[in-house]
């Protein structure tokens, strides 16, 4: 009998620790996670503050200007219906290009102004980053989508 | 006609594969020697079949023959002749019939080393790899055809990725396969142990070097990844937590539990049932890593296939494979025994803890490698798993393993006691602590974890040395010169020291290059100097180059020490001019205590250019570590009970043949 209940014991420690060691977990996946967002819905305030994220886009033409000190870069990122300023200190990625796909990982500045920690690489030149593909096509469909309201309302 | 050869030899292959999944099975229920006896020969004829096709196809790639589809896309009449053939297994295609034809290397090795097995056993074990080419074989010959022609043939092709033109490409991906498909062989074991019912001792010391290599070049395989990455994209990154690269992380985490589990299976008949699964999951993730690589859901370099019947063919393969051998599992695990008993402190026990951290730490890595995947399958949105996630976890998980391994190899079976322990180690724990907390200082900057990393190096080194040390004055008695009674410990013994001393090695390596390297991005005009790492950058000029199939503005960097020269560096901007796309060679001087890693940014103007200048401690301790652990994997088969086990086995045969 005693030493069922030592059993016991034993194994309902084992399953605290381990329900305490699996919430501690998932509290810091849930944390680490790096959402995605599109010009548009930042331009939404849908992003939050004070927390790294993804924004994704095509580079806008002519939008690429170099700052004095030469390092430091300074870019516009589009879904063709919003944009978003991007400052980014360091080497670009080889196939970064005006009026191709991107991705930058970092936060927003209480400016408005996206301050860029990565600027993520893509490996070929027919490759279009998955994030940037889906924001160009999310804000088409918006568009689409407001001008057939429109029409509607005509 | 070449390709067509190869084709048809792919068909033959494919006729062999499905006899010898078939009939040897079949044989095993109904006892007829003759039906098991064909898994032999039909192996080796599989793997003659699969190799003539795949010498078609790198014939193709080196005779530029543009008319297969697969060469015209993947090559070029100015790719130099190496990257050619390397190009054979650089597409979607090419890389599937690899994977088949390592797998059909790895049956004929069987046949070959195998002669001492019950012939149900090789008959099941044959069976069980021979099913799972028939499934690979199909999926290459219906959904991705190597020899596929393009008529009219392309007057050139369109070259091979510029990333790929290198030379660890070449042994990349042959060694990382050969690691992937070589859990085939343990899992085989496996699913035969569990079909026949009966898992000994016996099974465990067949399986084990095989599971050992296959561990060992997985390793091996992974390292040179890594070192690609490192030196080949530009920015002096190893390790990107990067999805293509947990696929290939979380089969090996998984087999290094399975190492280690055999080895209680092997030498105290424990954990016969937790080998099996452990064998079972290994190859599954290795189908897994397969299939994220290969069926376009990730984007990266590896992707080629955007085909949505392949990813989906894969994935059903992954969901029969995986599914019918844990149901297997499930029914026949019982008849398999649970083995031996033990204390809560012991060597068995030390290991379990082993297996347990080791199967967090891969269970951390899929879950922040599978989860975006989820979500975006769902549609639920776009996200992404930060590195900090891994950076946190797997440390943790990693920690208590690594002090372990200090403790475990001088516990006794079954039972030991913690005060000898710790009068054993106190020295060893000692030297750990000096040095975690003195090289911090002499460095001049010190963190939490840079004091961890380097104890855990030292613990596992300085545990090590008083583990030989024992060994060595244990067999004092028998008498002997020191370098004879080293020789008379068994070489499985030497390769578990030499695979956990590369651990500590590679931890001198992170530990290293994670505190203390510099890492600097600047402008630099021809004649500038800029200080990195106590080391002196000056860039010297800029001349253009022409390669082979490419075009180059080439940097020249002095790099020098107070005072003294030290080495010149030249990195390359590439524009390759077939792919329209432009690549950076980064510069290296390797060192043992330190690499010096230049690239070209790009030309900012007025003949600058922005550069990137790095200083990274120790860096290449990571990737010798992961080599001095493939080496121990390598000594620890050669050991003698496994040749041993072989002539016992042989010699009642031989008395059989001559009676």
């Amino acid at each position: 009998m005693k030493s069922r209940h030592k059993r016991l014991a034993l194994v309902g420690t084992g399953l605290a620790i381990l329900g305490v060691a699996a919430a501690l977990i998932l509290n810091a996946f849930q944390s680490n996670l790096v959402f995605f967002y599109t010009p548009s819905q930042i331009v939404a305030k849908e992003a939050p503050q004070a927390r790294s994220f993804r924004v994704g886009g095509l580079v806008e033409q002519g939008s690429v200007q170099r700052q004095a000190d030469g390092v430091t870069v300074r870019f516009v990122v589009t879904d063709t219906a919003h944009s978003i300023p991007v400052l980014y200190t360091g080497i670009l990625p080889d196939l970064f290009k005006e009026g191709k796909g991107v991705v930058a990982q970092g936060q927003i500045g209480a400016d408005g102004v996206f301050h860029a920690k990565e600027v993520l690489a893509k490996h070929d030149e027919n490759y279009m980053p998955p994030e940037a593909a889906d924001a160009v096509q999310r804000a088409r469909k918006a568009m689409q989508e407001s001008q057939k309201t429109l029409q509607e309302k005509k | 006609m070449i390709p067509e050869i190869g084709h048809f030899a792919l068909i033959v292959a494919l006729c062999i594969s499905i006899v010898q999944a078939l009939v040897p099975l079949i044989g095993t229920y109904r006892k007829d020697g003759a039906w098991m006896a064909v898994a032999r020969p039909a192996a080796q004829g599989q793997f003659v079949f699969v190799a003539i096709a795949f010498g078609c196809l790198a014939w193709s790639f080196v005779g530029n023959d543009f008319s297969v589809l697969n060469v015209a896309s993947n090559s070029n009449s100015s790719l130099p002749v190496q990257y050619r053939f390397a190009a054979t297994w650089g597409s979607h295609e090419g890389s599937l019939l690899l994977w088949v034809l390592m797998l059909t290397v790895w049956m004929l090795a069987v046949t070959v080393f195998s002669r001492h097995l019950p012939r149900e056993m090789l008959a099941r074990i044959l069976s069980v790899m021979a099913l799972i080419s028939v499934g690979f074989l199909l999926f290459l010959l219906f959904t991705s055809n190597p020899f596929e022609r393009l008529l009219p043939a392309a007057p050139d092709g369109r070259d091979l990725n510029p990333l790929l033109q290198d030379p660890g490409m070449v042994i990349h991906p042959p060694m990382l396969y050969m690691g992937y498909v070589g859990f085939s062989v343990a899992f085989a074991f496996s699913v035969a142990a569990l079909l026949g019912g009966k898992l000994d001792a016996a099974w465990a010391r067949w399986s084990r070097p095989w599971t050992t290599v296959a561990w060992a070049f997985l390793t091996v395989g992974i390292c040179l990844g890594s070192g690609w990455a490192y030196y080949v994209l530009g920015w002096g990154g190893w390790w990107f937590w990067d999805p293509v690269e947990n696929a290939s992380f979380m089969p090996w985490l998984v087999g290094t539990a399975l190492v280690h589990s055999l080895a209680v299976t092997e030498k105290r008949g424990g954990f016969k049932i937790w080998t099996v699964l452990l064998a079972i999951i290994a190859f599954s993730l290795s189908l897994l890593g397969t299939f994220l690589v290969r069926s376009g859901v990730l984007t990266s370099v590896h992707a080629f296939a955007t085909d949505p019947a392949r990813g989906i063919f894969i994935l059903a393969f992954l969901a029969i494979v995986v599914g019918s051998s844990l149901a297997l599992f499930a029914w026949r695990a019982p008849k398999v025994g649970l083995g031996g008993t033990f204390n809560l402190v012991s060597r068995e026990a030390a290991l379990l803890t082993n297996n347990v951290l080791l199967m967090a730490a891969a269970a951390v890595v899929l879950l922040g490698t599978l989860y975006p995947l989820f979500l975006d399958a769902l549609g639920l949105g776009k996200l992404s798993v930060g590195t900090p996630w891994f950076e946190i976890m797997f440390p943790i998980c990693m920690a208590p393993a690594v002090f372990l391994m200090g403790i475990g190899p001088i516990m006794r079976w079954k039972e030991a006691q913690l005060p000898d322990l710790a009068s054993r180690l106190k020295w060893a724990f000692g030297v750990a602590l000096v040095t975690g907390l003195l090289v911090p200082v002499v460095m001049g900057k010190w963190t939490w974890l840079i004091s961890l990393g380097l104890f855990l190096a030292a613990w596992i080194v300085a545990a090590g040395f008083v583990n030989l040390y024992e060994q060595v004055a244990r067999l004092r008695a028998s008498g002997g010169s020191l370098p004879g009674r080293m020789r008379t410990l068994p070489r499985g013994y030497w390769g578990m020291l030499v695979a956990h001393f590369g651990v500590g090695v590679f931890i001198v390596g992170v530990t290293m290059v994670k505190g203390y390297e510099t890492e600097k991005d600047v402008r630099m005009n021809v004649g500038d100097t800029v200080l990195v790492g106590g080391y002196q950058f000056q860039l010297e000029g800029l001349t253009q180059v022409q390669g082979p199939n490419y075009e180059a503005t080439r940097g020249r960097i002095r790099v020098s020490r107070n005072g003294s020269e030290v080495t010149v560096l030249q990195p390359e901007k590439r524009f390759y001019s077939v792919q329209q796309m432009p690549m950076t060679e980064a510069a290296i001087s390797p060192g043992l205590t330190r690499d010096l890693y230049v690239s070209l940014g790009e030309p900012v103007g007025e003949g600058a250019w922005v550069v990137r200048l790095y200083h990274k401690p120790f860096v290449d301790w990571i990737w010798g570590g992961g080599f001095l652990m493939a080496l121990g994997g390598v000594i620890a088969i050669t050991d003698r009970r496994y040749r041993l086990a072989r002539r016992e086995q042989s010699q009642p045969a031989a008395a059989a043949a001559t009676a």
